[in-house]
């Protein structure tokens, strides 16, 4: 039974092109029900199409697609009926009030006509939309119109939610307001949601998925890519003292750890040495305890966290440099 | 189809709220009532053989070609060009259920529109006092012809809708197939070169497709089959048409 499928989006080997041109090459992935994917990737990179391929409205050149254990090719309708998209770039009607755009949808999304009234009022309440009920959706500021996009998209209450960069041009209360309410669809709904704003999906997502080229180049929690992607933890002291009785201090307890970068001293004798290494343990403490039995004196010591920026920069240059290093026919 | 009725009555809906529908309203009673104050200024000086309501809807080309594409040009293409036709096509409603809850939505402000122009006839008929100038007959056949041939000519500018995301672009094309039926057609069927034995089949084929002799027929009173199939299958391959347009124009989006 389709039905009882345990995953409520499978993606398998999923190919699309343009006129020659790949856009989506090769996909495959899986979302449990309940879990939030978050989908990175440059402009350009596929996301959008795959996001399109998902709701039915695009057809795949090849691969297959299973929404809620339903083919999207042969049961478009039953996966319509499960899917809440919002496009890229909202598309709205302009002359419409936004209670009446929501009866509206609800009504084309078969929410029954007695559930539907109390379910607006839900919806506009998630939203923080109440005030705004009445009014043109032409009229709203950009904010506001992107709420209205979500309500929409949550009222249905479908099992799976597709969302192309749902904070957009929102102010960061907004934003707050938007990852709270992503978040409170945690374990009722599987969501995909796409975004540039990379701290956003750290925050919110189960998982994070980077695309570059059509082409899945990272995927898993944000932590498991930071030490896929970099492969080593990096600390920074900032201390004073021979550069000589630091190395020894260094090969006295973890011979892995080596000195990366220096930086000038200032007036005071105090330099920034980067130090990096191969273990995920925390050496913070030992370090210091090493670096202080030698005499050196230390002003701050920090272990960095590569940002999911920096994993998503160091992806997606990985990627280029792979289809770069591709013979070009 | 079970989504015709809601997608029906928003389109209806939006139509109503919609200023653009008022000022389409007004002009169109405007000019028609004028070309109407025309008649009657004619008929008053000196007595005439046609009766006033077959001189009424021998002008019919001219609403037709200037409101079906104002009407109609919108309702495609705006939808393309603002986006909504994704958030549209991604809920479970079928092109066809889309295409022709537009249509229908069309159609029905078309035949509104005639049916004000009812008025003009009712105050002719209450003021004039003579039941001969109110010949029943012409007036029917009139309507009836309205509205039978408005079935094409609003598919059609529903299908220049659907071709185009710019409205102006649908607006023209709508204008331009609609002058091609109406007078191409009937100039074709006047053309001398089209009178050799082995151009026959398309002589005749042109001879049925006159629109403005099927005008004819009707305020005489004869309804033709002929002449309603042209009309029904005129429509229905319009709409295939459009509904193929939306779905290859998604296709290769």
């Amino acid at each position: 039974m389709p039905e009882s499928s345990p995953n409520a989006i499978e993606v398998t080997n999923l190919v699309k092109t343009f006129a020659g041109v790949a856009a989506v090459n090769d996909i495959s992935f899986t979302l449990a029900r309940g879990e939030i994917l978050g989908f990175l990737g440059p402009n350009g990179a596929g996301k959008s199409t795959t996001m399109r391929i998902l709701t039915g409205y695009l057809p795949a050149t090849s691969g297959h697609v299973r929404i809620c254990g339903f083919p999207v090719t042969t049961h478009p309708d039953e996966i319509k009926r499960r899917i809440g998209y919002m496009p890229e770039n909202n598309p709205l009607p302009e002359d419409m009030r936004v209670s009446e755009y929501l009866y509206f949808r609800g009504r084309l999304k078969e929410v029954p006509r007695r559930k539907l009234g109390p379910r607006i009022d839900e919806v506009l309440e998630l939203c923080d939309l109440k005030r705004m009920r009445h009014r043109i959706i032409g009229k709203l500021s950009k904010g506001y119109r992107q709420r209205v996009g979500i309500a929409e998209t949550i009222l249905a209450e479908p099992p799976v939610i597709i969302m192309d960069e749902p904070t957009i041009g929102l102010d960061p209360h907004q934003i707050l307001i938007v990852r709270d309410l992503i978040g409170s669809l945690r374990g009722r709904m599987a969501v995909i949601i796409s975004s540039h704003i990379l701290p956003e999906i750290e925050v919110t997502c189960d998982r994070v998925m980077i695309i570059n080229q059509g082409r899945v180049v990272a995927q898993g929690t944000p932590a498991a890519l930071r030490r896929e992607i970099f492969g080593h933890s990096t600390y920074i002291v900032e201390m004073a003292g021979e550069a000589s009785s630091l190395t020894g201090a260094l090969a006295g307890f973890e011979p892995f750890l080596s000195v990366a970068a220096e930086a000038e001293a200032d007036p005071s004798g105090f330099r920034n040495v980067t130090l990096t290494t191969q273990s995920e343990a925390e050496l913070g403490e030992p370090l210091l305890r090493a670096m202080l039995g030698r005499g050196l004196r230390v002003r701050a010591i920090s272990r960095q966290h590569p940002t999911l920026e920096d994993v998503f920069l160091a992806a997606t240059r990985r990627s280029w440099d792979t289809v770069d290093a591709k013979p070009q026919k | 189809m079970k989504h015709f009725l809601t997608l029906l009555s928003h389109e209806i809906r939006m139509l109503l709220v919609s200023p653009s529908t008022y000022i389409a309203a007004v002009l169109f009673l405007a000019v028609m009532g004028s070309v109407f104050n025309g008649i009657l200024d004619t008929y008053s000086q000196a007595p005439q053989e046609a009766s006033p309501a077959s001189v009424f809807f021998q002008l019919f080309w001219l609403p037709v070609l200037f409101m079906v594409p104002l009407l109609t040009m919108k309702c495609l293409a705006e939808e393309r060009r603002l986006g909504t036709i994704e958030t549209l096509l991604t809920t479970p409603v079928t092109t066809t259920e889309v295409v022709l809850g537009k249509y229908g939505a069309a159609y029905a402000l078309y035949i509104a529109l005639w049916g004000a122009t009812g008025g003009f006839f009712w105050i002719l008929g209450k003021f004039a006092g003579d039941r001969r100038i109110l010949d029943l007959g012409p007036l029917v056949g009139g309507y009836v012809f309205i509205a039978v041939s408005g079935l094409l000519f609003v598919a059609i500018g529903v299908l220049a809708s659907a071709l185009s995301r710019n409205q102006a672009v649908a607006g023209i094309l709508c204008f331009t197939m609609l002058f091609a039926l109406i007078f191409g057609v009937h100039y074709l069927a006047d053309a001398a070169w089209l009178n050799t034995d082995i151009l026959h089949p398309v002589r005749a084929a042109v001879g049925y497709g006159q629109v403005l002799q099927h005008y004819e027929d009707f305020t005489r009173g004869v309804v033709d089959l002929r002449q309603l199939l042209f009309y029904v299958t005129g429509t229905v391959l319009s709409l295939v048409f459009s509904i193929l347009s939306v779905e290859a124009k998604q296709i290769h989006s």
